[in-house]
């Protein structure tokens, strides 16, 4: 069936609606355009959504969904109750999340031999399984609903309207939220300069990490002219820990179609592809599904809405390389060149793929877009700081207690994130440092934590917004260690071309190297500064360019420590294997043995129920020792 | 003036055409800003500028970044800094991290004196290396023809630009990422069973010591130490006009007398001349392509045409790899330079008496793919070649500076006879046009049985990559095509492939500009304005001949007379013509 006019859009979703109707009440009716009471009873009076994101699904949460559907089933339910797997709901660390609907209970850390519990208790009996509910740690009460969550409360979900609350693999249900009806206003009611003028107007700028103006950017694409022009999705989401691009491509594909079909529409394209990892299985076959959807419903094709608009989507799989998320690099890479990045101007949106113009967007600058076309650039731009507007997706990762995706107005604090939606610090640690951008970001500190976030405030603080990687340190952290993590990423990650990234990284990973060795000298951290200032300024591409700022940062705000490993011969974090060792604390150790009998290299010795040394020369630091002690005997000095 | 840009580079206002970039806006200022990577043969359409070295970084007012100035355009009002504190620290540093990454055996290197990284850190007045650390190793890779010791490769690209651009070749690309990155060939192959034609033009191009000819000075002096042995040698027409250049004359010096000079000095027995064998090939050539001609003119449909040239081994390698549908269109005639061995090791050694295995054949090419033609198996005889080596011009003023000869004040000396005689037609084989011209020169004559008025043809000479013109053979209209560079090559193969155009005769050769910008001359480091001085010398040589028709050459007449008969006749056909082999084999393995 094609759908060729906003009607037949319209009844589409009315159908959709009706089989949502349960998750439709549940949810905050203001995010949709649907008032409560048009929402028509449908067939199903429940829905259990369970996360299917990355982390939950590794915890088997695909068998929970089948556990739960053979539970109703035998409770002859099925027809009234559906389970729904979806995209990621955000809160990795409780996971496996599921969500019962309309009634709004969040049920977390669920196993799949829950699923008999919750369908009897729950769904039969009308019963809240208790243990099943989120604890919040701060105040270590139950709560039942996922909004009253710590976690949840200070989220505004824009680009992630939709992950965790739709099937990913059926249109209608996108369609059912408003789903491609802001394509069918752009084509029937915008020009392409108007829809330019609402994206410049919204202030949406580019997720992927450097904040172009995306209007800006699509204007440029827009004035070029060619007989061919381009849009491309970045999909190459390579920071380490990152998996924003992938959650929402895994639980709202449309959602990046639709919007690059509004993009072509703007720019005066006809064809998009989408750059996208090999290693990302799951988002490609939810790509190839939707894409193939899409076109069924002439939503994507020739003729969309009877307007005589055409546009499709390929996709391009990438091999993985960090570098191929950089526009030229990306662009060479889809060409079946070397994927290694070329000097701008020419800028990809007057010479780009096939030397043709291209408009290059990131995932997540694309999913704001369906949202700013129906909601208006003004409700885009009220969100947000002075000069970055609207919310930003990050992974949420680290020593905190609330580990996930979020998402957030821009402007929200550092401190807001660290300590309200993550938690606050695991094991009542000590917070220390905050990494932000990825690899090409860096590490705040304490007195950094109440920046508002924005592109402005994180560069002048000397990180950068990146991509929305996001690393929360505590004092068991050693910063030197975390530099030359950052380090080996880029030297492994670079293309080679240029001269200061590859061989000018290498070097810089090798001072790190030799550092962390206590062989490290003061001279060694004068040249560290040195040579990342000449890379900073000298590199070809933004990776390179940005490749030091692990160095810089923490160069600047962990000084000391640094100094310590050159001059002391210590690390405070008990990270740097070569300037610590263990040690028994004879007045704790009662002898228990277990210490001795753990040890891989036998370097503990001592009779039973009198202390044990370590033998310093045998001594491995694996670290064993320290985690068996139960009486916290064994020191790191 | 709506397409000029004003700027100022270091205080000086300067009016350059939009699209120029800052490098070449200092270059006409006279600032030369140091580059690396940066390469561009003038004229011939191609320019290495990957950006990648970031050698030729400078400051413009109002850019956080320095800028490199190969890869940036100028704009209106730009100002520009080219050796600022930071500037030079920066330049300092980038060059730093390349040494730092090189085996630095600057004093056993081949490049040693015509490195350009170097002579970098020579100006830079680097006098110890800062960041040091771990160096990438690769194996080293011997061909037939080029050493590859990508150890000492700085990822400049001008390689894989020559092989790609320039020649089409692409046997050359980078691999690998990081710190490992280093350009290579597909899955690492060796260059010999890569798609390489052993042209050089990357050993021409590279800036350091990554890319050398095969060393064969040494095998050349023990030759010349055997008592035993009789050592002689021929020298290719492109090298009298460059050889200069290594001891500090103009290019486009002619030095011809003072080679032969030095070859003598050099203790070889005999003193010839490739030009006599580059008259003996426009006798075959010429009659072969006459006998097409005559067969087509008769309505002979099977008739092969265009007949094309078949002097360059670069060239033969390309259509043996690339075009193995029209293995029957060049000419079977060998290249002067194994013509010469095959005569030298038949006629001359029969008439002075020296055994086949005593005597040895050395020749001086402007060329690096000669080295491996001299060992495919189609010229020995019994596991003997008839040139038994082949040295670039390079190498022969390496042997001269080995002697310590001062070649600027030596005299002026000729050619031994019988088989140094040559004619103008002979040496204007080296340039791009010139064997066309040589074969029309005596084509005409022996076709329209008329002696030529004018024996320069203007409309076959230039630079131009592809070129074509008409001769008027006395009322019959002879089409001729000219290609230097392999890429300016395929572009006409592809022509005649597709039946685009009719061609009667077409000259290739794979170096551009012909043999004087072969890659084994003298280093011109991206200047072709010297290829170009050197194209102009080898003209004034021919108009200085006495005989310009290579059939008027009397050395030619007599071993016509005393030995092989006539042109294109029985023994002409075992010793100077040859097969080729279809080598495609090679492309699909790739392509698989």
């Amino acid at each position: 069936m094609k759908i060729k006019t906003l009607a037949e859009l319209t009844s589409v979703k009315e159908c959709a609606c009706k089989l949502m109707s349960a998750r439709l009440k549940g949810k905050n009716s203001a995010d949709t355009n649907a008032k409560e009471e048009q929402i028509q009873e449908g067939s199903f009076k429940k829905t259990i959504l369970v996360c299917g994101g990355p982390g939950c699904s590794a915890s088997k949460s695909d068998v929970i969904s089948s556990n739960l559907k053979e539970c109703l089933k035998s409770e002859g339910l099925e027809n009234e109750v559906d389970v729904v797997l979806t995209g990621c709901f955000g809160f990795c660390e409780a996971g496996p999340v599921i969500k019962i609907m309309p009634d709004n209970t969040f049920y977390v850390k669920v196993r799949p031999e829950d699923a008999e519990e919750i369908v009897k208790e729950h769904i039969v009996k009308g019963n809240k399984v208790e243990h099943l509910l989120y604890t919040e740690p701060s105040t270590g009460e139950q709560v039942v609903e996922d909004k009253d969550t710590n976690f949840y409360k200070k989220q505004v979900r824009i680009a992630l309207r939709n992950c965790g609350l739709i099937d990913p693999e059926k249109i209608d249900e996108y369609i059912g939220l408003d789903g491609y009806k802001a394509l069918a206003t752009c084509l029937t009611e915008y020009s392409p300069e108007k829809v330019i003028e609402i994206i410049s107007a919204s202030g949406l700028s580019g997720r992927g990490g450097a904040g172009f103006p995306t209007g800006k950017k699509w204007a440029a694409s827009a004035r070029a002219k060619a007989e061919q022009k381009y849009i491309v999705c970045n999909a190459d989401e390579g920071d380490p820990g990152a998996f924003m691009d992938r959650s929402i491509l895994e639980g709202d594909p449309h959602s990046v179609l639709e919007a690059m079909a509004i993009a072509g529409y703007a720019i005066g394209a006809t064809k998009g592809l989408i750059y996208i990892r090999a290693e990302y299985p799951l988002a490609v076959h939810r790509l190839q599904v939707a894409i193939g959807q899409a076109r069924e419903y002439g939503l994507l094709g020739k003729d969309i809405f009877g307007t005589g608009f055409e546009f499709d989507i390929e996709l391009r799989l990438g091999a993985g390389a960090f570098v191929c998320g950089e526009a030229t690099a990306l662009i060479h890479s889809m060409e079946g060149k070397r994927g290694e990045p070329t000097f701008k101007p020419p800028r990809t949106s007057e010479k780009g793929y096939l030397g043709m113009p291209t408009n290059v967007n990131n995932v997540e600058t694309y999913a704001n877009v369906p949202a700013i076309i129906l909601k208006g650039a003004e409700w885009f731009s009220s969100i947000g700081t002075a000069n970055s507007k609207g919310t930003k997706v990050f992974a949420l990762a680290g020593q905190i207690r609330n580990v996930g995706l979020i998402e957030v107005p821009m402007g929200t604090t550092l401190r807001e994130i660290v300590y309200e939606i993550g938690g606050g610090m695991k094991d009542g640690k000590k917070f220390k440092a905050i990494q932000t951008g990825g690899p090409s970001g860096g590490c705040l500190t304490e007195k950094h934590l109440d920046i508002p976030i924005d592109y402005k405030s994180l560069s002048e603080a000397g990180s950068m917004m990146g991509s929305g990687g996001m690393v929360i340190m505590d004092e068991s952290s050693c910063m030197v260690s975390v530099a030359k993590f950052y380090l080996d990423f880029t030297v492994e990650e670079s293309c080679g071309k240029c001269t200061p990234c590859r061989i000018g990284n290498k070097r810089l990973y090798e001072m790190l190297d030799k550092i962390t060795k206590g062989k490290g000298t003061m001279e060694d951290l004068e040249h560290l500064r040195n040579l990342s200032n000449v890379i900073k300024e000298t590199a070809l591409c933004g990776l390179g360019q940005s490749s030091p700022n692990p160095i810089l940062s923490t160069l600047d705000n962990f000084w000391d420590e640094f100094v310590e490993h050159v001059v002391d011969k210590k690390c405070r974090a008990g990270v740097c294997k070569d300037l610590i060792h263990y040690e028994i604390n004879p007045s704790a150790c009662i002898g228990c043995t277990n210490c001795a009998r753990n040890c891989p290299v036998d370097a503990i010795q001592g009779e039973r129920k009198s202390p044990h040394t370590i033998d310093q020369e045998m001594c491995i630091k694996c670290g064993t020792c320290v985690t068996k002690c139960k009486f916290n005997a064994i020191r790191i000095l | 003036m709506e397409n000029m840009i004003n700027l100022t580079i270091d205080d000086i206002k300067v009016q350059v055409p939009k699209g120029t970039t800052i490098l070449k806006a200092a270059k006409s200022i006279g600032i030369d800003i140091p580059t690396l990577c940066h390469y561009e043969l003038k004229g011939q359409g191609v320019e290495n500028r990957p950006g990648s070295c970031r050698v030729c970084m400078v400051e413009v007012e109002g850019k956080g970044n320095l800028a490199a100035a190969c890869a940036t355009n100028v704009s209106e009002g730009m100002v520009v800094k080219t050796h600022t504190l930071r500037v030079i620290m920066a330049r300092r540093t980038v060059v730093d991290l390349m040494l730092s990454d090189h085996p630095a055996d600057c004093l056993v290197c081949p490049q040693s004196g015509k490195c350009e990284l170097q002579k970098l850190a020579v100006d830079l007045g680097l006098r110890e290396v800062t960041y040091s650390g771990e160096k990438s190793v690769y194996k080293v890779d011997v061909s037939p023809a080029i050493i590859r010791d990508v150890n000492k490769c700085v990822m400049c690209r001008r390689c894989e630009t020559v092989c790609n651009s320039l020649q089409t070749v692409g046997a050359l690309s980078a691999i690998n990422r990081g710190f490992p990155a280093v350009v290579g060939t597909a899955f690492e192959q060796k260059l010999s069973d890569s798609t390489c034609v052993m042209c050089g033009q990357c050993v021409q191009a590279c800036p350091v010591g990554a890319l050398s000819e095969v060393d064969n000075t040494r095998q050349v002096m023990r030759a010349i130490s055997d008592p035993k042995k009789t050592v002689i040698v021929q020298t290719a027409p492109a090298v009298r006009v460059a050889i200069g250049e290594e001891f500090g004359m103009e290019p486009g010096s002619r030095v011809t007398g003072k080679m032969v000079t030095a070859l003598r000095m050099l203790g070889f027995d005999y003193v010839f001349d490739t030009d006599f064998a580059a008259d003996l090939t426009i006798m075959e050539e010429g009659t072969e392509m006459l006998q097409r001609l005559d067969k087509y003119l008769k309505g002979d449909k099977d008739v092969r045409l265009p007949i094309m040239t078949s002097c360059c081994p670069g060239w033969v390698n390309f259509f043996e790899t690339y075009y193995p549908d029209m293995l029957d269109v060049p000419s079977t005639a060998k290249s002067p330079m194994q013509m010469f061995g095959a005569i030298a090791k038949t006629y001359w050694a029969e008439k002075l008496g020296i055994k086949r295995e005593d005597l040895v054949v050395v020749s001086i090419m402007p060329c690096v793919a000669k080295k491996y033609e001299c060992q495919r198996e189609e010229f020995k005889t019994d596991g003997n070649p008839d040139v038994d080596y082949s040295l670039t011009t390079r190498e022969l003023a390496d042997m001269i500076k080995l002697l310590s000869i001062n070649f600027a004040d030596l005299k002026e000396e000729e050619f031994d006879r019988p088989l140094g005689e040559s004619t103008g037609a002979a040496v204007i084989f080296g340039a791009t046009g010139g064997v066309i011209e040589a074969a029309t020169r005596t084509a005409y004559e022996l076709f329209t049985k008329k002696e030529l008025g004018k024996v320069d043809f203007a409309e076959l000479r230039g630079l131009d990559g592809v070129r074509e013109a008409t001769v008027d053979f006395n009322g019959t209209p002879i089409h001729i095509g000219i290609a230097h560079g392999l890429g300016n090559a395929r572009k006409l193969l592809d022509r005649v492939r597709n039946g685009e155009t009719m061609f009667h005769a077409i000259e290739i050769m794979a170096c551009p500009g012909g043999c004087v910008g072969g890659a084994g001359q003298p280093y011109h480091h991206g200047d072709f304005s010297k290829v170009e001085k050197r194209l102009n010398a080898i003209y004034e040589e021919d108009r200085n001949k006495p005989l310009r028709k290579s059939h008027e050459n009397p050395y030619i007449k007599q071993l016509y007379e005393e030995f092989l008969g006539e042109p294109c006749g029985e023994k002409s056909h075992k010793l100077l013509h040859t097969h080729y082999f279809d080598k495609s084999a090679k492309v699909e393995e790739v392509d698989d």
